[in-house]
This record gives structure tokens, sequence and C-alpha cells, in this order.
């Protein structure tokens, strides 16, 4: 063989062989790929985009003022009641206000508090979880010391305590709620940057002249991002549920607000006569958080089956 | 044996360490892991560290970087790179070096890359932070340097992520990495251990040929005596956290007088050349532990040749030939080949 086609026929190979790996489909598109045939994943995040939606929306949707009391309405049936009319579709409740626009705007709400909750537990947690194992000695014994103390609080005494004393606003449930609720985030960030900290990617982005935290927030973060997100879902069906439980007391959002737990509390009387009025704000709470829960672990599965290295 | 020198002796060294220690503090006393160690480097240059694990060579590397776990504590007389005293540098003075005029290459290419960045960035972003400029002056370093290294599609390549690539490519990557601020030395920490050995090989010859066309000098790490032969211009074998050899690789492989070193070299198998009968040869014993105070020779009990004094007496370096030197009792003449049989 001559060089010219020596040559030649190397080139074509390494050509071929680099086409070769070009074939492996990219980390995105292997999980695009996973998430288009994991039905959990994709009937949990539809339904969580409807409430979405509905929430998003629900001043256009309601078909009434979820506020608006009409005696003369009071306890209406829903529309296939033996009295229903598509009027109110799913009846009113014990004020005649219409249960549907209030379970829109319920769910507006729920999402709202659950989602800021999630967010102000996932900003303390995970700033936590990343301190402690990362830096490790005194700062990680710092670190699980209020873990500890975290977790040793009873949360619903807490919870129920504070609302009591301070009164159910909004701002004070996310808060309240938020401040429970990290201790998760901490405790997976933080075994999981352990792990990470003694991989050679963390000791070769020191030897290129990193920072710490250019490491924590370039390196780290980055790699845990899929493990957070499907906490803060896990923490936001549980938020969900807290709050509702507590409006349910009558210690969290105050009437006339519309709230889920607090329509389930109002209709408490009303029960054994009209039971949709409870049933109605149950079956939602308990749609959404199970479909949060199967987005969760949706993205679990669809994210971390290998890790993405 | 390395070929024609690629650098000029006469050169001032880019990097010379003098008494170099480091000593690291565990629940039973203090961990004498690298104990006055002392080289140069100069331009174009290649300095081998040979040793088996736990003889401190890659923490002499980190010890250089200051990489140093929090546990450790460095001292030197001397750490002068490039005119500037690394010791007295504050940690941000030494942020700016890393990466950019020190470079540092890990043994293991699978995880020394970040898994959730594409190549292009991880390689440009080294370039922003030391050199500023645009992402697309960084971007050209980037495919310049990846056609440099033999990558056919760079600019495909950039868009890829880590696991897409063969260790091989990865390692060729962590090259270029390490190469986009043009550093004036590189660490290479068993740079080539992960792979395979035809890729070793490739991988060999090309930071062979990077340093010599940018004029780099390079500190080797490894434990493979195949691998000093072919790059090393210097060799300094360690032992125990204690340099017990040290000179031009070619006086090393050709006259090896401390009796650790022979034992290395004994552990090469020649294919082809001993017959099945003969033994590979091997040290017995193994390192001792470097906790608390160290008398006499650390390598006297796994040493053929040792003798009472070898407990007690204070073992320093001492030459054999100009610039070739062991740390040993026992005069060179005693290892004359033939009397290796003894004991």
């Amino acid at each position: 063989m001559t060089d010219a086609t020596q040559t030649a026929a190397d080139a074509k190979r390494r050509d071929s062989a680099s086409d070769f790996d070009t074939l492996a489909p990219s980390p995105r598109e292997l999980m695009r790929r996973r998430a288009c045939s994991h039905w959990g994943l994709i009937i949990g995040l539809s339904i969580i985009a409807i409430f979405l939606l509905v929430a998003i929306f629900a001043g256009v949707l309601a078909p009434h003022d979820p506020y608006a009391q009409t005696l003369s309405h009071r306890l209406a049936d829903p529309v296939w009641g033996p009295k229903g009319s598509w009027n109110h579709i799913l009846g009113t409740d014990a004020l005649g206000r219409d249960v549907l626009s209030r379970l829109m705007y319920g769910a507006r709400l729920s999402l709202y508090i659950s989602f800021t909750a999630a967010l102000i537990a996932a900003v303390i947690g995970v700033s936590l979880g990343i301190a402690g194992g990362y830096f490790g000695g005194k700062i990680d014994s710092l670190v699980v010391y209020i873990i500890n103390v975290k977790l040793a609080l009873p949360v619903f005494l807490v919870a129920l305590s504070i609302a009591a004393i301070t009164g159910g606003t909004v701002t004070v449930m996310i808060l309240l709620l938020g401040f429970l609720t990290w201790d998760r985030y901490a405790i997976v960030t933080r075994s999981l940057t352990q792990q990470m900290r003694d991989q050679d990617f963390i000791m070769s982005s020191l030897a290129a002249g990193s920072s710490h935290m250019r490491i924590i927030f370039r390196d780290i973060l980055p790699n845990l991002m899929n493990h957070i997100i499907v906490i803060v879902s896990l923490d936001m069906a549980v938020i969900i549920l807290i709050e509702a439980a507590l409006s349910f007391l009558g210690l969290g959002i105050r009437p006339p607000t519309p709230s889920w737990g607090l329509m389930i509390s109002e209709a408490r009387a009303m029960m054994f006569f009209k039971p949709h009025l409870i049933m109605v704000p149950g079956i939602a709470i308990f749609i959404l958080v199970m479909a949060i829960n199967m987005a969760g672990d949706g993205i679990r599965d669809v994210t971390a089956p290998e890790g993405r290295g | 044996m390395s070929g024609a020198h690629h650098y000029n002796p006469d050169d001032p060294p880019v990097l010379e360490v003098e008494d170099l220690s480091v000593d690291i503090k565990v629940p039973a006393g203090t961990l004498h892991a690298v104990n006055k160690v002392s080289f140069s480097v100069r331009p174009g240059e290649t300095l081998s560290l040979v040793g088996e694990s736990g003889c401190g060579k890659s923490i002499t590397s980190l010890a250089i970087m200051r990489l140093l776990p929090k546990a450790a504590r460095l001292s030197a007389s001397k750490i002068i790179f490039d005119g500037q005293d690394l010791a007295a540098l504050s940690e941000k003075q030494m942020a700016r070096l890393r990466g950019n005029r020190i470079g540092m290459i890990f043994q293991d290419p699978m995880t020394s890359l970040n898994p959730v960045y594409r190549i292009g960035d991880q390689l440009e972003e080294i370039y922003l932070r030391h050199k500023g400029g645009g992402r697309r002056e960084a971007r050209e370093r980037a495919e310049y340097l990846l056609e440099k290294i033999g990558i056919i599609n760079p600019t495909q390549r950039l868009t890829q992520f880590p696991h897409q690539l063969s260790g091989g490519l990865r390692q060729r990557m962590m090259i270029a990495m390490m190469l986009m601020c043009d550093p004036k030395l590189i660490i290479a920490d068993e740079p080539t251990t992960a792979l395979d050995v035809t890729v070793q090989v490739q991988i060999l010859q090309l930071l062979r040929s990077l340093q010599e066309e940018f004029r780099m000098a390079l500190i080797l790490i490894t434990h493979n005596l195949g691998v000093v032969a072919r790059m090393a211009d210097h060799v300094a074998v360690m032992y125990a956290g204690q340099v017990v050899e040290k000179g031009s690789s070619a006086d090393v492989f050709r006259h090896p007088t401390h009796p650790y070193t022979r034992g290395l070299l004994e552990c090469i198998p020649h294919p082809g050349q001993s017959a099945t009968r003969n033994k590979l040869g091997s040290i017995p014993g193994i390192v001792p532990s470097l906790v608390g105070r160290i008398d006499g020779c650390t390598f006297r009990n796994r040493c053929n040749y040792a003798f009472g004094d070898c407990a007690t007496a204070q073992v320093g370096l001492r030459d054999v030939e100009d610039g070739h030197s062991y740390r040993c009792l026992l005069p060179p003449e005693t290892f004359a080949a033939g009397k290796l049989e003894k004991a």
C-alpha cells in the first residue's frame, strides 16, 4: 500500500470511529426518551399542569366569585344531585358560595403556599447540607447538630402553636412550613456532597484554580439538582397536607379565604347531609398530592438511573 | 531511554523545591508523609517521581499545588516557582496560579471531568477565568488545542458531555484543558494508569510532543518504570516519603544504586527474555509505618544489605557520580553486578 492510500485509509478509519461514538445519544436525549415512556411521570405532570393552569387562570375560569354569598342558593346540590343545576356545577356551601370557584382559588393557594414554602426549605436545607458535606470538620458537626435539633422538633406541635400565636396569614404559613421541612434537603445534600467531595473532578477543579464558592455553585450544586428537584416535589406534597390539616383545625388559613383544608373544615357540620362538600376538596387534595408524588418518583427514575456520569 | 535533551541544562529552573516535608496529624500521632524532598525542573524537562503506593509522591505534588488536606502541614526551605515563593502566596494568589501557570492532570479521566457540563464549557471556563477575554476567543483556543492533540472533529467534540467520550479521549481533553492557559509547569499524577496499554503510549507521546512544543516543564508521577524510561529526563525514586535515589534517567537506569531502585527494576517483566522458570523479582515486606519519629534508614526492614548501623545512623543523600545521588550507608561498589545475590 502506498503512503497516500495508507493515510487515506487511516483518516477514513478515524472518521468512522468518530461517527461511531457520536451515535451515542446525549444525556438529554436519553432522558427525554426515558421520560416519554414513563407513564407515572406523564400522568403526574399532566395532572399538575392541569391544576397549575386552573390555578393561574382561576380568575377567568371560575364561574362565580369565590367570596360571593348567595344565601338563597345555599347548600345547592351538585350537577349530579337530585336538584342540581349547571349554574353551580359542584353545588354551593352553607353560605351559598360556589364550590367549584372556591376549589379553583383553593388550588391557587395550595400550589402557591407549597411551592414557595418548599423553595424556602430547599434554600435552607441545601445550604446547610452542602456546607456541612463540603467543609466537614467543625462546620459539619454544627450542621449535624442543627439537623438533629430540627428532627427532634415535633413539626405539628410547633406549627400549631406558632400558627395559633401569630394568626394564620398566608405569609406566616409559608414561612412556618418552609422552616419546618428543610431537614430532608439537608440530610440528602449533605451525604451526596460528602460523596462528591472526594471525586476527582472536584480536585481537578481546585487544581484549575477554582475557589471553594465556585466549586460549590458551579460543580456541586448542578450535580445535586436532580435530587433537589425530587425532594422539592415530595416536600410540596407534604406541605399541601400540613397546610390543609392546619386550616382544617382552624389554625391555618383564616376564613373566608378559599383553602381546601378550610373547605373541608367548614363542611364538617354538613357531612351527613351534603357529603360532597367534604369529598370534593378531599379528592382535590388527594389527586394533587398523588400527582406530585408520581411526578417526583418519575423525575428520579428518569434523571438518576445511572447518574449522569 | 529518553531521547535527546529537550531542555537546556543551563536554564534557570521553573520549579525549585528544597527540603519539602509534609506532616499529617493522625489519631496515633504525626505521620511524616513526605520527608525533606528536594528537586528542580527546567523548561522542557521531564522529572519523574517514582515509587510504590503511599511513598508520598502524590502528596508531594499536592503540596506544590498547595492542595493538601487540612490535617496536613507543609514545610519547606524553598518552593520557588518561576521566581515566586509558593509557600508565601495567599490562597487567592495561589488560586490564580492553579490551572493557569501550573496545570495538573489526574489519574482517572473517567471522574476528573464534571459530568454535567459539556467538554467545551469546561475548557472555555478555565480560560475565561484566568485569561479573561471573550467566549469566542476561548472557543477558538479550545478548538486549536483539540486539533493540536489530534482530535478529528473539534467543534463537535466540544459540544459533547464527558460520558460520551472514551477514557483516552477524556484524558486528552484533560490535557487540552490544562493547556488552555499555556502553563509553564504540568504535574501529571499517574496520567496513564487508568488507561489501557495502547492508549497509554499515545497519551505519553502526546504529552511529550506538547511539552517540547510549548517548552513546559513536566513532573510525571508514576509507579510504572516503563513510563519513566520512555519519558523522563530526570528521575527521583521515592520510598517512604524520602527520595532514595535521584539522577538523570540514563544514569539511574544504567547504574541503579540504592537497593530499592534495584529491586524496582527487577520487578519489571521482560516478555520473551525471561524463561518461565525465572521468577519475577519482588521486594519482600511492606512499607514501614511513617507515624512518629523516623530513625535510620526507612528501607532497612526490606533490605538484603541491612546491618546494625542502618537502624541508628543518619542516612543522607550522597553522590554516586556527578548529578546522581542515593541514600544509603554502603558505598556504591557494594551493589556492583553479581554481588546482588547475597543474603
